[in-house]
């Protein structure tokens, strides 16, 4: 299926806590090596079609606008999966 | 004085807002998030609650409903609105008040009565309590630590933006203790504990009179009467 994949991440100044709660239980099960989690989000924008440019620009219009806050979120990707 | 209390897909406390409404002595109505006629109301409160169920962000979808749109385009215009909880997250996220809202740092809901300072009283929603004064209204909150950027945070206390600060304890990480903000006007308000809560002697915060019988809220609702009726 023809997708857009939008990914989205809490800014890197920014406390995870999701992501710490989780490093945290890795930790607990033995992941000694691992230093950190970061959680975000993907979102795909599903079509049945071919996705068009004019697509593209509109997902990443949403994704700035409406998919992610910029005050807290970076949109670290909007890629096209035909 | 008429005003509207809009209910989203997921609003707990319209109930309540409107109630509060009613004892401050003005008229409730009930507006609804997919009608964008707003009743020709004198003010609007964005209720508590979880609208479309905290998904993508807690009030996000809430901020492009039809009725939030006019709420907006009329908050521009000097219309007074006050968001309460999930009805700050909407204000923020229709960029009415700067600044995000995220995951209360420490990870836990917190359920508490919250004593705050009021820091400007020059609001359409606090003009009837005194510069500084201190009250008592619940908290109940998961998502309610406010964050913004250095530069924001600069501009909303050399402006005096910063209408209630959190007293004693900051319960979820809220940079410079910020529990409640209006804009440049002073006729947009929102704030993450809950006034609406604390309006009726015997259902309200426990004082060092009684037990219940705090109603600190009530003044909020009071306020926006007295500002309609003078403006």
């Amino acid at each position: 299926m023809p997708k857009i994949i939008v990914e989205i991440m809490p800014k890197q100044d920014l406390l995870d806590p999701q992501g710490k709660a989780v490093a945290n239980a890795l930790t607990r099960m033995g992941n000694k090596d691992i230093s950190g989690v970061r959680i975000g989000k993907r979102i795909e924008l599903h079509f049945d079609r071919e996705v068009t440019d004019k697509d593209l620009e509109e997902a990443k219009k949403q994704a700035k606008e409406f998919l992610s806050n910029d005050v807290i979120e970076d949109v670290v990707a909007v890629t096209v999966e035909n | 004085m008429r005003i509207g209390v809009i209910t989203y897909p997921g609003t707990l406390d319209d109930r309540d807002a409107q109630r509060a409404v009613r004892l401050a002595g003005g008229t409730p109505v009930p507006l609804w998030h997919a009608d964008d006629d707003l009743k020709k109301v004198d003010a609007v409160v964005l209720p508590g609650g979880f609208s479309y169920g905290d998904y993508l962000r807690c009030g996000a979808i809430a901020a492009k409903a039809p009725a939030t749109k006019e709420v907006i385009k009329k908050a521009q215009q000097g219309l007074p609105v006050l968001g309460i909880c999930n009805g700050f997250q909407v204000l923020v996220e229709s960029h009415l008040l700067p600044g995000g809202l995220i995951r209360n740092e420490h990870q836990h809901f917190i359920c508490r009565d919250q004593k705050l300072r009021v820091e400007n009283n020059q609001t359409a929603w606090t003009n009837l309590f005194e510069k500084d004064e201190e009250i008592i209204i619940p908290l109940k909150i998961g998502e309610g630590g406010y964050i913004a950027t250095e530069d924001t945070i600069k501009m909303l206390e050399e402006e005096n933006r910063v209408v209630f600060r959190y007293l004693e304890l900051n319960p979820n990480g809220s940079m410079n203790d910020i529990a409640g903000l209006t804009n440049e006007r002073g006729n947009v308000v929102g704030l993450m504990p809950h006034p609406e809560h604390a309006v009726e002697p015997g259902f309200g915060p426990d004082t060092a009179v009684a037990t219940r019988s705090g109603i600190d809220g009530l003044k909020f609702f009071q306020s926006a009467l007295k500002a309609l009726v003078n403006s």
